[in-house]
């Protein structure tokens, strides 16, 4: 849990400027206001179960289970909320607070688009207006993701600055935010950020583990050896890792975009291969260089394309709590065939992190375990551009 | 106490920005010096940082010309030290202009000192608000740099807050937004200014935005002096190597209009 000054142990904090500060103060007012209003929380239950799909399926993957012959796999579904992702979880609260607190309008940053699609859908379904800040570079990686945003009636910036890459959306969204406040929100899609956001994001994705404990416990009568879940940001790793923090007995494992590798520069394994430093509105672990200069990630995966990730994934990293393995572009594409073929269920590409680091780790436990894989999104948007890494050109 | 003070002594103070190492660091020792020449009464000196996030396109293209030409913290360190040394050497106060990361990575009380060493006399970090002073002011405090604190448009309530533990001079944000040109400011600035002088004696300057001798000398009635970025390093931007002269020429319009 944060202090009260939006702390994870030496990480979190507020480094914004100044024109920003009485913002995130109303913003932190109004959440710690509005958690704990039953009406919010009765609107908040009702989107999630009859707009979004919740409860998300813990679903026992047999045929993996088999196939690697170790530990029992269940995968917990994200993948099936409305918009494809774990992302719509967070957005719906936050567009939510927002409507109360008297904005109408909402700004977000995107990667893999994931993000900003929620974004847009939210915006759509309660009349507010929506721009989607996107690194020009995602715009490419994740076309289709373009138009769905702009179906859904939001207007896609494509951000040219920098490595034109999610940091610099993040960057692009923070100078709007500075220059519009009164009636906009802006909606951070991750567990980062200055606080309250990876307060705020991290409860309103708490909702996967409250799932996993409970849906477990139905199934198996008893918890989870280890959670395993891909890890960017960090918001669908949080979200599947919170309400197991005390359970002590639970491994709780984020998985890291290595990119072409940790020993490359060609890589966004922040907690593998950053360090401390203060970016973004955040202490935390971020990939830079001697001088600090923010380095120029990278990861197949746009979702995971980050040099920094969350505060209190920082923390449980430090604490130990938690474990952050890195997986490569090559090891995330054959995971990303391999649940398709083994399980008929296309992942995405940032979950295809989590899967390949299952399919290492399932094999060196005994049968009497198990583990969860949270499938934070589905696989349609990257269809055409694992089919391009392997040499295959379609159109989509 | 630095010696930001004297700034002030000269009438309304004139404040230009540059981002050290556009195009390269041996342009920035001339423009500073031409600066000085022209009537810059403090010079903001601009540390570039991969993504400032604070600043609107000019000044990001201008930190990117300085990070691709190979500028870091060092070298700029090094170029400040022969800026404050020989019979030549600037006399006007000068103060870093970076972003927290810089800083921190660099190691705080390590960058710190070695400005102290080399005769810088503030730091501007646009993302270290009141609430993460902290870790910083404790350092600057004991090697005799003035952290400068920054007070926005929106800022209402902590206006009162910050000024009263301010020093060097107060850093008035004009308007909404990042850094950058502007055709008009329309913040009510100067009950800004107003709020802040009773509650602080530190001199303030008014930024962001701020282009024209007009604007300046608009601006410099609510305020003890003015600060340009953005126009400026646009000049350089079209000028290159051949900038000094063309600064030095504008930042003596600039402080005319303000005498």
């Amino acid at each position: 849990m944060a202090d009260k000054n939006g702390r994870f142990g030496i990480h979190g904090g507020q480094y914004i400027p100044e024109t920003l500060m009485n913002a995130v103060i109303e913003l932190e007012e109004a959440y710690n206001h509005y958690k704990n209003d039953p009406e919010f929380n009765r609107e908040l239950t009702d989107l999630f179960n009859n707009y979004a799909g919740r409860p998300s399926l813990l679903y026992y993957a047999s045929k993996m289970t088999s196939d690697l012959g170790g530990a029992k796999i269940y995968l917990k579904r994200e993948d099936l909320n409305h918009t494809g992702s774990h992302k719509i979880n967070n957005v719906l609260g936050q567009a939510l607070l927002a409507k109360k607190m008297g904005k109408t309008r909402l700004i977000a940053e995107t990667g893999a688009g994931q993000h900003g699609v929620a974004t847009a859908t939210a915006a759509a379904l309660m009349g507010m207006e929506c721009v989607v800040f996107m690194g020009e570079e995602d715009t490419k990686r994740q076309a289709l993701n373009v138009y769905r945003m702009k179906l859904l009636g939001a207007d896609v910036i494509p951000v040219k600055s920098g490595t034109a890459t999610l940091k610099d959306a993040v960057s692009e969204a923070m100078r709007e935010w500075t220059s519009r406040i009164d009636d906009t929100h802006y909606c951070l899609g991750s567990v980062m950020g200055p606080h309250p956001f990876p307060t705020i994001v991290r409860d309103f994705q708490a909702v996967i583990s409250r799932e996993i404990k409970s849906q477990m416990m139905e199934a198996e009568g008893r918890l989870p050896d280890a959670v395993i879940a891909c890890c960017g940001g960090g918001s669908n790793a949080i979200g599947s890792f919170y309400n197991f923090i005390e359970d002590k007995d639970v491994k709780l494992i984020g998985c890291e975009a290595a990119g072409r590798g940790i020993d490359t520069f060609e890589t966004a394994a922040t907690i593998n291969t950053g360090r401390l430093g203060i970016f973004h509105g955040m202490k935390s672990y971020f990939c830079q260089d001697e001088y600090g200069q923010i380095a120029p990630v990278y990861s197949i995966s746009a979702g995971l394309d980050y040099p920094g990730i969350g505060p209190e994934h920082a923390m449980l990293h430090d604490t130990g709590r938690a474990e952050y393995v890195a997986i490569t572009d090559d090891e995330a594409v054959e995971a990303f065939e391999y649940l398709s073929r083994t399980e008929g269920i296309i992942p995405a590409i940032e979950s295809a992190h989590a899967v390949a680091y299952a399919r290492k780790y399932a094999p060196t436990l005994d049968k009497d375990k198990i583990i969860v894989i949270t499938i934070s999104g589905r696989g349609d948007k990257d269809c055409a551009a694992i089919a391009r890494y392997r040499g295959e050109d379609i159109n989509e | 106490m630095s010696n930001i003070y004297k700034a002030f002594e000269n009438g309304k103070a004139f404040i230009p920005f540059i981002t050290c190492g556009d195009p390269d660091l041996e342009t920035t020792e001339k423009i500073v010096r031409e600066m000085e020449k022209n009537g810059a009464d403090l010079i903001e000196l601009g540390i570039p940082f991969s993504d400032p996030t604070a600043e609107g396109p000019v000044i990001q293209e201008a930190n990117i010309r300085a990070l691709t030409a190979g500028t870091t913290t060092d070298k700029v360190f090094d170029m400040v030290r022969k800026l404050r040394s020989g019979d030549d050497r600037v006399k006007v106060p000068m103060v870093f202009m970076t972003y927290a990361n810089v800083v921190f990575s660099y190691g705080a009380e390590k960058f710190i000192s070695t400005c102290s060493e080399i005769g810088i006399d503030g730091l501007i970090l646009p993302d270290i608000p009141y609430e993460e002073k902290g870790e910083f002011i404790d350092i600057t405090d004991r090697f005799g740099l003035d952290l400068i604190s920054l007070i926005a448009p929106t800022s209402e309530g902590r206006i009162s807050r910050i000024a009263s533990e301010a020093k060097g001079f107060i850093y008035v944000v004009s308007s909404l937004g990042v850094t950058g040109v502007r055709s008009s400011i329309n913040t009510d600035i100067g009950s800004v200014c107003e709020a802040i002088k009773q509650s602080s004696s530190v001199p303030c300057a008014i930024g962001f935005g701020i282009s024209t001798p007009e604007q300046a000398a608009a601006m410099a009635s609510f305020a003890d002096g003015v600060i340009v970025g953005s126009a400026i390093v646009r000049l350089i931007a079209a000028n290159g190597r051949n900038s000094a002269p063309v600064v030095g020429e504008y930042v003596k319009s600039m402080k005319d209009a303000i005498r």
